[in-house]
């Protein structure tokens, strides 16, 4: 992994830090968000890595990883940090930038039929809300 | 037939859950010689050691044992109770049956800790009856303090005992007092320039009326023992009358030969004839014989040509000069250990490859680069710089395993000078942990990383390698477990810390202890963290290891403290528990000398009616002597015994048991 200045301090990274709200240089790192978040094991890198990788300008691996979908936005990171960062409001803003982009994270027209039937409607809507630009 | 006291002590139920206190008084009292036995709740208590006096005056005692906690809790207390009573505080005996009994033995019928406290018992009341009063040592002060080294600890100490109303001398072995904080740009966490800070007390150090100081000086020789020490000082030759010269500097400009100059870390050059830096205490100038072409050569003389006092002599020749001192405060201080041992990191073959002292003095208003961060090699503004911590400490194998402890501090400090100084910077910190523990320490860190940008990287560097013109660093990011690889336009090691070379001479002409790294041992590390197991000598700053400048200043404030303590009377009384020689029998084999780790054993002349000397037999110095018996054990012709613990008195205990 080559670093420099440039990649530390990207458009992209800039524009995380804009979104969110939130300063990567705050985090030190505990891991008490990922130690909390309930989705975590699932993720490819949980919500401190994300904020590490974002610290160090890694785009292309905090952008392809899986991590942003997964969360459910329950805040157990925030109300765990002992720095008062959010790590649910930075995966947010990189859902948000990925959908401003065009890029759907779900293609609404394949989902099953039965899938949509017995679905209840809130979870429906919630979904397209989460992963539908 | 003497008339010895037995006090068992239950201490609550801390001996007496195990102990049949009152079997072991009962059981005592059948022994001749005995004549009072008693066993009591809290013997330490104030109605303990009342009943222990009317008890001593009543029976009229030659002799008490108080059978309790170890003699370190109370024999003090009891041997003063003794004392008010009219007894020979020495003629107070402690057993322990406590610590070494009670505590260790779970046996709730009493058995196996009432035979033993019995056993423990007899074996005092044999070595009792064989005690011979002792009467404490008195002996005289010299108020005067010798401090070693003149850096921020030694100042303190200096300035404080002169303070104090007594005399100092106070050594440096560079051409002017400082030591390393002289060197630094800014303190952290508050960010005050070092120099305004320390200036000011160099120059009352030099001003004040007790403080004598000596510079380019060394400590030769140390003869005596605590309050009357003999020291030996030799003056190097300066090549410059220190009572002509008047610091005008004119030899300094006129020079026209260079060296490196050791205060600036070789980033720099210096005058042959120098002062170290501008604000130099003493402003008396050295010269560097084995660079300056007169003294070698006898060629030039510029110098001396210009001189207008005629303070130049280029005779002189080293001094030695001797002092009478009671106490001793070494402060010699730390160096940065070579960074040459690290090939890995480039150091001397990639020249933006520094050390932390030498980007202080980049980072100084006052060094080569006139506070400007520019780097050696082309004296660029360096846009991206590196520092790595830890290099040779917590290294076992190529270093040394212990943490420098002000690296992380001073590491977060130099990445905010950089910043503050190149505003588009980019400061890189490889480290393994940050160790910010102190007053304000961590926010200052948190400060470098929020605030000024610094981006730290918890991993090792493998390797520095220069690459088509670049010098690239690589290492690790253990945070996101991957290989990192940074383009480095300069690179800043903060090497391990090191006792200065020679502390471990130095101390043994001392007589002082020093681990496997030649820093100086406490007497104690946490409760007399000042003291050194050689009575008088005392300690201050990083000659004892790491430790910041606070710390430093608060240790050479101490060190003060206890120097005048020392002072305060004209005379010191000691424990008498030393050892004496039987002089008729000593053969002068001088195994005792060999193995006397005080230096208290001495030779003493044996004259006979004429006054001549016909023989020589050692001889113990009451004033060093720390009791510990290790000559005891090693003479030979058994001619050595020591007082309270005689061969007699320990075999009497033994027959007893």
């Amino acid at each position: 992994m080559k670093i420099d200045r440039e990649k530390l301090h990207s458009p992209f990274v800039e524009q995380v830090e804009r979104v969110s709200g939130e300063v990567f240089a705050n985090c030190y790192q505990c891991g008490n968000c990922t130690g909390g978040c309930p989705v975590s094991f699932a993720m490819d890198y949980g919500p401190s890595q994300i904020i590490r990788l974002l610290q160090l300008g890694q785009e292309q691996l905090v952008a392809t990883a899986n991590s942003m979908w997964l969360c459910v936005g329950c805040l157990q990171c925030y109300s765990r940090c002992p720095k008062g960062v959010s790590a649910a409001s930075i995966l947010e803003a990189l859902r948000q930038m990925t959908l401003r982009k065009g890029e759907d994270h779900e293609d609404v027209g394949g989902l099953p039929f039965p899938f949509l039937k017995d679905a209840p409607q809130q979870a429906i809507i919630s979904g397209f809300r989460k992963f539908v630009s | 037939m003497s008339r010895i006291g037995v006090f068992v002590c239950q201490c609550g139920n801390n001996i007496a859950s195990t102990v049949n206190t009152k079997k072991v008084a009962d059981e005592m009292a059948k022994i001749p010689g005995v004549v009072y036995t008693g066993d009591y709740k809290f013997m330490c208590s104030s109605p303990g050691q009342e009943m222990l006096k009317e008890v001593v005056k009543e029976h009229k005692l030659d002799g008490v044992i108080v059978s309790a906690c170890s003699p370190h809790m109370h024999e003090k207390t009891f041997r003063k109770a003794c004392e008010s009573a009219g007894l020979n505080p020495f003629r107070c005996e402690i057993t322990n049956i406590r610590e070494q009994c009670s505590w260790v033995h779970h046996d709730k019928t009493k058995e196996v800790g009432t035979i033993k406290s019995i056993d423990l018992t007899r074996m005092t009341i044999e070595r009792l009856k064989r005690n011979r009063p002792l009467e404490k040592i008195n002996i005289p002060i010299k108020k005067k303090a010798l401090v070693i080294g003149g850096g921020i600890a030694g100042i303190q100490a200096a300035l404080d005992i002169a303070e104090g109303g007594r005399e100092v001398v106070l050594v440096e072995k560079e051409p002017s007092i400082g030591g390393n904080m002289a060197r630094l740009s800014e303190t952290f966490p508050t960010m005050d320039c070092s120099q305004c800070i320390l200036t000011p007390k160099m120059v009352e150090a030099e001003l004040h009326e007790n403080i004598t100081i000596h510079t380019w000086s060394e400590i030769e020789r140390v003869d005596g023992y605590i309050g009357n020490f003999t020291v030996q000082i030799r003056k190097k030759a300066k090549y410059v009358n220190e009572d002509l010269c008047t610091g005008c500097g004119e030899c300094i400009e006129k020079c026209p030969f260079k060296a490196d100059s050791e205060f600036e870390m070789a980033l720099n050059k210096r005058k042959v004839i120098y002062t170290p830096f501008p604000q130099s205490v003493p402003n008396i100038p050295v010269i560097d014989a084995s660079n300056c072409p007169k003294i070698q050569k006898d060629k030039c003389g510029a110098c001396a040509i210009v001189c207008g006092p005629k303070a130049i002599d280029f005779k002189q020749e080293d001094r030695i000069i001797t002092e009478e001192i009671g106490a001793i405060v070494v402060a010699t201080g730390y160096e940065l250990m070579p960074n040459t041992r690290f090939g890995e990191y480039g150091y001397g073959r990639i020249k933006d490859v520094i050390s932390g002292l030498q980007f202080e003095r980049l980072a100084s208003s006052s060094g080569p680069t006139g506070g400007e961060i520019r780097r050696p090699s082309d004296g660029e503004i360096p846009e991206s710089v590196v520092f790595i911590q830890c290099v040779g400490s917590r290294d076992e194998k190529k270093g040394v395993a212990y943490c420098s402890k002000i690296c992380c501090m001073y590491s977060a400090k130099h990445t905010m000078l950089y910043r503050h100084k190149v505003h588009d910077g980019q400061a890189y910190v490889f480290y393994m942990d940050i160790r910010s523990g102190g007053k304000r320490y961590d926010e200052f860190v948190r400060r470098a990383i929020e605030h000024d940008g610094a981006m730290y990287l918890r991993g090792r560097v493998s390797r520095v390698y220069e690459r088509g013109g670049k010098t690239i660093v690589q290492g690790a990011d253990t945070l996101s477990g991957t290989q990192v690889e940074i383009e480095a336009d300069m690179v800043v090691l903060a090497t391990a810390i090191v006792a200065r070379s020679g502390a471990d001479q130095l101390a043994q002409r001392l007589g002082i202890g020093y681990d496997k790294y030649s820093f100086y041992n406490e007497y104690h590390p946490k409760l007399r963290p000042v003291e050194t197991v050689t009575a008088g000598i005392f300690l201050a700053g990083t000659c004892v290891g790491p430790m910041d400048i606070p710390e430093s200043v608060s240790m050479g404030s101490a060190a003060a403290a206890k120097v005048l303590s020392l002072f305060s009377a004209d005379e010191m009384a000691r424990e008498p528990i030393t050892a004496f020689v039987n002089e008729p029998i000593c053969n002068a084999c001088w195994d005792c000398l060999n193995a006397c780790p005080y230096s208290a054993i001495e030779s003493k002349g044996v004259k006979d009616r004429k006054g001549n000397i016909v023989r020589w037999i050692a001889n113990v110095n009451d004033g060093v002597c720390q009791g510990c018996g290790v000559c005891v054990a090693a003479c030979r012709s058994k001619c050595i015994d020591l007082k309270g613990y005689t061969d007699e008195q320990v075999y009497a205990a033994i027959n007893a048991f």
